[in-house]
């Protein structure tokens, strides 16, 4: 049943950025801002805890998630450190998904070598 | 004054003509397989969820597992040439979960690396990934501000 | 010699000849409708021998130019001057392309127009008595391209279906006084035309007004109709820029649909290759001009084409700054003789 769930709320995000993408000529990288910035908002809400309640990794695999992520992290961090946590929890919270990225990324570029499009 | 909105009239009446001259992808197709790949996409990572948390860990860490895990996959499937592939047809059920980020994280990254470690590799990597991560620390960060606030206030 | 006619045009007395033409081409337009008539097609990694897409773009250069001083006859010492142009930043593929020719170069940009421009500026250079031989040559790489305008490769996103493909391959050709079966009898000179367009992946929609604006300033300033083309040839408009050329000229009482050829539209097969709405690039004429218009021009299918590469004129800056993006078109005559 959360299999489904984590599909069709997923497919769903998917599909309205679909829209977003073809009716206004915003670019892929405006996009994932966009979303990025959306999830924390709602995540600062309360809303997209729920969400997730909701649809498990049909709502955190998406880039919402993300920015749901960091929020959650800067508001720990200010819990625990006071006003200092403001510029502590972000990158603390989303350490594994960025620091992966990276390294990844940059093991990526030692191994793979740039290849045409066909 | 007269001159120039007599010149945006003809600039929208271009516009208009050209995009109504201009083919388009079918939005419904388009959406399905944003749907149908997002979709899959997701479904995998609660796959991935449920294993770590059938081995007993917690809540969080499980959901940094299934991050890391579903980047890995999407770094190896960039190198490999196949992601663009499937972006192709995917459209916005590539772009919207976690792979696509890492996707636009390992792209560059690659493409660059005749460019040397520091200005090739090293700056370009964030090309696509960088105003993601400035954009997102910047709006979390800010909102945490208005939390402390609120929390100091006792209203959160 | 030659003298002016008309705004923007200048018309050939003495004959300038086109002597040879070269051209190399990647496998997926290797591939394509025009496949067989390129000089050379390369591999499927797209890298031409060499380590990375822009030594790959300049080793097009060097080998289309050898090709076409090779048909023509003509060797390296004889060569007075070159006209080399492509798309990347500070035109750096081309300045590595010619250099080993250690002749004396002129580095052009034109966008995707720039083989209009060499040929013109090539053709001016021997009807003046400037050169007796006198080489034109400009290439696009899809991966250089993508990589200059665009996205890295490997970024998945979507094309629009008005995106056009960039061509891999360069296209050379060697003009001078010496006579043969093909010249050029005279050229217009375009005009920078600027719609208010901003969309660079709709760039035939770009480039139509210019196209439109050079074709008809050709006509005037020669006092010819569209009848007296055996073929009206457009660098890389493509299908959609193509319905909107007919459209612009019909409203100047201008029909040209039974001569038009567009060489973004003819080198790929869009069922087949999922190119979209075709070629482009500086190459996709350079080459589509060497390997199948000028041949045709010798053997006197064609008794007398027009040859107008198109070109869109924007930066990544200008892009990001929100300007728009004009379009350019340089018109070459060329003749059977």
């Amino acid at each position: 049943m959360e299999y489904i769930q984590a599909f069709w709320v997923g497919g769903l995000i998917c599909a309205l950025v679909q829209i977003l993408l073809e009716k206004t000529k915003l670019m892929p990288g405006r996009i994932m801002v966009l979303l990025v910035c959306a999830g924390a908002v709602l995540g600062s809400l309360g809303i997209y805890d729920r969400l997730i309640d909701f649809a498990g990794a049909g709502a955190s695999v998406p880039l919402p998630g993300f920015g749901n992520i960091l929020f959650k992290g800067v508001k720990k961090a200010v819990l625990e450190h006071g006003f200092l946590g403001i510029f502590m929890g972000g990158f603390t919270a989303g350490s594994a998904g960025i620091s992966s990225a990276l390294i990844f990324g940059y093991l990526a570029s030692i191994i793979f070598k740039p290849k045409m499009k066909n | 004054m007269e001159q120039s909105r007599k010149e945006q009239e003809k600039i929208k009446k271009y516009e208009d003509y050209v995009k109504r001259k201009t083919p388009v992808h079918s939005l419904a197709k388009n959406m399905w397989w944003a749907f149908l790949s997002g979709g899959l996409i997701c479904t995998l990572g609660q796959g991935i969820l449920n294993f770590c948390r059938g081995l007993g860990l917690d809540k969080e860490t499980a959901g940094s597992w299934t991050s890391v895990s579903l980047i890995l996959l999407s770094v190896l499937l960039t190198g490999l040439n196949v992601y663009p592939k499937l972006a192709r047809r995917g459209g916005a059920g590539t772009l919207v979960p976690i792979t696509g980020f890492a996707n636009s994280v390992a792209a560059p990254a690659i493409e660059y690396q005749k460019e040397g470690q520091v200005f090739g590799i090293g700056c370009k990597i964030f090309t696509i990934a960088g105003p993601v991560i400035l954009y997102g620390i910047l709006i979390s960060s800010f909102l945490g501000l208005i939390y402390y606030f609120l929390h100091m206030w006792g209203l959160a | 010699m030659g003298r002016t006619v008309g705004e923007q045009s200048i018309q050939f007395d003495s004959s300038v000849y086109l002597l040879g033409g070269g051209s190399v081409v990647g496998k997926l337009e290797g591939e394509g409708p025009l496949g067989k008539y390129f000089d050379r097609v390369g591999e499927k990694d797209g890298l031409f021998g060499c380590s990375s897409w822009e030594e790959a773009e300049s080793a097009l250069q060097k080998e289309a130019l050898s090709i076409a001083m090779e048909k023509a006859g003509v060797s390296r010492e004889e060569l007075r001057l070159i006209y080399a142009g492509d798309l990347l930043a500070q035109t750096i593929a081309s300045s590595f392309g010619v250099m080993g020719f250690h002749r004396p170069v002129y580095g052009l940009y034109g966008a995707c127009a720039t083989m209009g421009e060499a040929l013109s500026l090539a053709s001016m250079a021997v009807a003046g008595g400037y050169g007796d031989y006198v080489g034109a040559v400009t290439s696009s790489h899809f991966c250089s391209a993508e990589k200059e305008f665009r996205y890295p490769l490997g970024y998945g996103s979507q094309r629009p279906l008005s995106a056009t493909w960039t061509v891999t391959g360069s296209g050379a050709c060697v003009l001078g006084t010496r006579r043969s079966r093909a010249r050029i009898t005279g050229i217009t000179t375009g005009k920078i035309v600027d719609y208010g367009l901003k969309d660079s992946f709709n760039m035939g929609a770009c480039m139509a007004p210019a196209a439109a604006s050079t074709i008809e300033a050709n006509l005037r300033d020669f006092g010819r109709r569209p009848e007296d083309y055996d073929r009206i040839i457009t660098g890389d408009l493509g299908e959609v820029g193509q319905k909107i050329l007919f459209d612009l000229l019909a409203e100047r009482g201008i029909s040209i649909e039974k001569q038009h050829m567009d060489c973004g539209i003819e080198i790929f097969d869009k069922e087949t290759q999922d190119t979209h709405a075709g070629g482009s690039g500086c190459g996709c004429s350079a080459a589509t001009f060497a390997a199948y218009i000028l041949p045709k021009i010798e053997k006197g299918q064609w008794k007398r084409i027009l040859f107008i590469p198109t070109g869109a004129l924007l930066s990544k800056v200008s892009y990001n700054e929100g300007k728009s993006v004009p379009g350019i078109a340089q018109a070459v005559v060329a003749e059977h003789c």
